[in-house]
């Protein structure tokens, strides 16, 4: 076996099937294979019911593949792991714990060292800027800031990979479009490896370097689009032709085959 | 500055009962009833000449409860009856917790339990307190038994609920740091039950209070249940009263110190669905 650059995940020939309530099998995920280098920032795009979120799942080890693996760092997910950041569609902050506490959470877990904890959740709540209201409650945030927390959250134990699933899915349009700009500054400030699960062609183009592209009933990879626009990138992006194009081929490849939704 | 702010006191008091009056009118209604409701109890047993036996005017309570008062016998029958509350509501709601919390942690324990605690929960538990008066005897024992027993399902029960109501995401978000199952347990699945916790405590400290009197109705040499036989083969039906207002008393105050206790500890849950509360 020669040596190449590893790829930093290797998802291999993934399928999941379920067995529904009326006990049919429903292939959720079919042979789906692509890498992702380190640093790399890849959305995967498709409609409702193509298996996203699942997948996911199963690259963070909450699941188990019903055939073929992931590799992360080489290593096949075999459970849960110590080493991934997930962001819920939801932000998931627990009521009773302040906004310090809920960034904190991880590191307790995994009982990491308390003031290194501190000190990068200080960081990191400076980053989404959220600093001032380290010592609220969740419930006196509004759902922006309290997805912000959720990021802050799945970056504290410094994990290698940082899984998103429809993170601004819940968020109305204007704060959607400040927190993609906001991900892109602390993703260039973090340089972490990022899945970025999502329902909007447009963010997914803005936000990667590629674009796995999903269809469904199964879940297949249509393609893998590599996304050639200069960084850092700006809202202004969004109104060139290139990146138009990006997004007409993406939207052409998903009505092929069913359309979005 | 001081004299200027001493000066306003007086206005701000007002301004401030205004306020009050104006959107919390309960605040002066709810004791306007009262005093309604005692006035013309009053007014009816003097005029209908109800005989004292019957029904005693609300003077005639007041009378027997200050001798009540008096005399001490209240008070320590009143002493009585809150230890044995208190004990049983302890008892009954911790073994309720755990109980529940290992039902709930074993899949094989709850489907061979359950059926059991759900059959048992239709067994109405004060019909077993002449029993449990015969294994443990006159003393205050068999009435914590009893109340213990009664406090019990209220807890198991929502503390079930509250287990497996649990959002999937929050033990996912631990699952995903690779939490333990006992991490998962402390850091979310307990902290998200306890508006349930709390709502089951709320219904076990009053059905305390029943279980109590019922059980020293049964067979008992003190408290409050006791009292009340012993007026009531008395004749002394304003005795009787007199027992009736201190046991509302009773039951009131603890359900508002378990509701302060629930606000206090279940902060983050803004919406005040006043709890259930019936036997």
């Amino acid at each position: 076996m020669t040596v190449t650059t590893q790829a930093a995940i290797r998802i291999d020939g993934v399928s999941r099937t379920f067995v529904s309530k009326r006990g049919e099998t429903v292939q959720a995920l079919d042979h789906i294979s692509f890498d992702v280098d380190e640093g790399e920032f890849v959305s995967i795009v498709g409609p409702s019911g193509c298996g996203k979120s699942t997948l996911l799942k199963i690259i963070a080890g909450l699941i188990p593949a019903s055939a073929g693996q992931v590799l992360i760092g080489g290593q096949p997910v075999a459970g849960p792991r110590s080493d991934i950041g997930f962001v819920f569609q939801q932000p998931v902050l627990l009521p009773w714990r302040t906004v310090k506490a809920n960034v904190m959470l991880p590191v307790e877990v995994l009982k990491l060292d308390r003031r290194d904890g501190e000190r990068r959740a200080a960081d990191l709540l400076e980053t989404v800027g959220l600093s001032n209201f380290a010592n609220h409650y969740p419930m006196e945030l509004s759902g922006g800031m309290q997805q912000r927390v959720g990021i802050a959250r799945a970056l504290v134990h410094d994990p290698v990979l940082l899984l998103m699933d429809e993170p601004f899915g819940a968020l109305d349009a204007m704060t959607r479009e400040h927190m993609t700009l906001e991900l892109l500054n602390i993703w260039s400030a973090y340089r972490k490896t990022v899945l970025f699960v999502t329902h909007s062609i447009a963010e997914a183009v803005f936000l990667a370097d590629r674009v796995v592209t999903m269809t469904a009933r199964p879940g297949r990879v249509a393609e893998v689009v590599t996304i050639d626009l200069p960084r850092p990138r700006d809202l202004a992006l969004m109104n060139t032709p290139e990146f138009g194009r990006y997004v007409s081929h993406i939207r052409a490849l998903l009505n092929a085959r069913g359309g979005l939704d | 500055m001081a004299s200027r702010s001493l000066a306003e006191q007086p206005r701000r008091a007002a301004s401030l009962r205004r306020y009050m009056l104006r959107n919390r009118p309960e605040i002066l209604l709810v004791p306007a009833i009262f005093v309604l409701i005692v006035a013309v109890w009053e007014l009816l047993v003097k005029l209908l000449a109800v005989p004292i036996y019957i029904l005693p005017p609300p003077t005639e309570i007041w009378r027997a409860f200050r001798d009540g008062l008096g005399s001490g016998s209240l008070v320590e029958h009143t002493w009585v009856t809150l230890q044995e509350v208190l004990l049983g509501f302890a008892v009954g709601s911790v073994a309720g917790l755990v109980v529940g919390v290992i039902v709930t942690r074993f899949r094989l324990v709850e489907r061979t339990v359950y059926p059991y605690v759900v059959a048992f929960q239709t067994v109405p538990k004060v019909a077993l307190a002449p029993l449990i008066v015969t294994w443990f005897g006159f003393g205050m024992t068999s009435k914590v038994v009893t109340t213990a027993l009664i406090a019990f399902f209220p807890l198991l029960v929502n503390v079930i609920a509250g287990l497996q109501s649990v959002d999937q995401d929050r033990i996912d978000l631990l699952r995903s740091v690779n939490a333990s199952e006992w991490q998962i347990f402390r850091m979310v699945r307990f902290p998200s039950a306890l508006p349930f916790i709390f709502a089951g405590l709320d219904v076990a400290i009053v059905f305390s209070v029943i279980g109590a009197i019922v059980s020293e109705f049964v067979g008992a040499r003190a408290g409050l249940g006791y009292l009340i036989q012993v007026n009531n083969y008395n004749l002394n039906v304003s005795g009787t009263f007199a027992v009736l207002v201190v046991l509302s008393v009773m039951g009131l105050t603890l359900h508002l110190v378990v509701q302060w206790v629930n606000r206090r500890v279940v902060f983050w849950q803004r919406d005040d669905r006043g709890s259930v509360v019936g036997a």
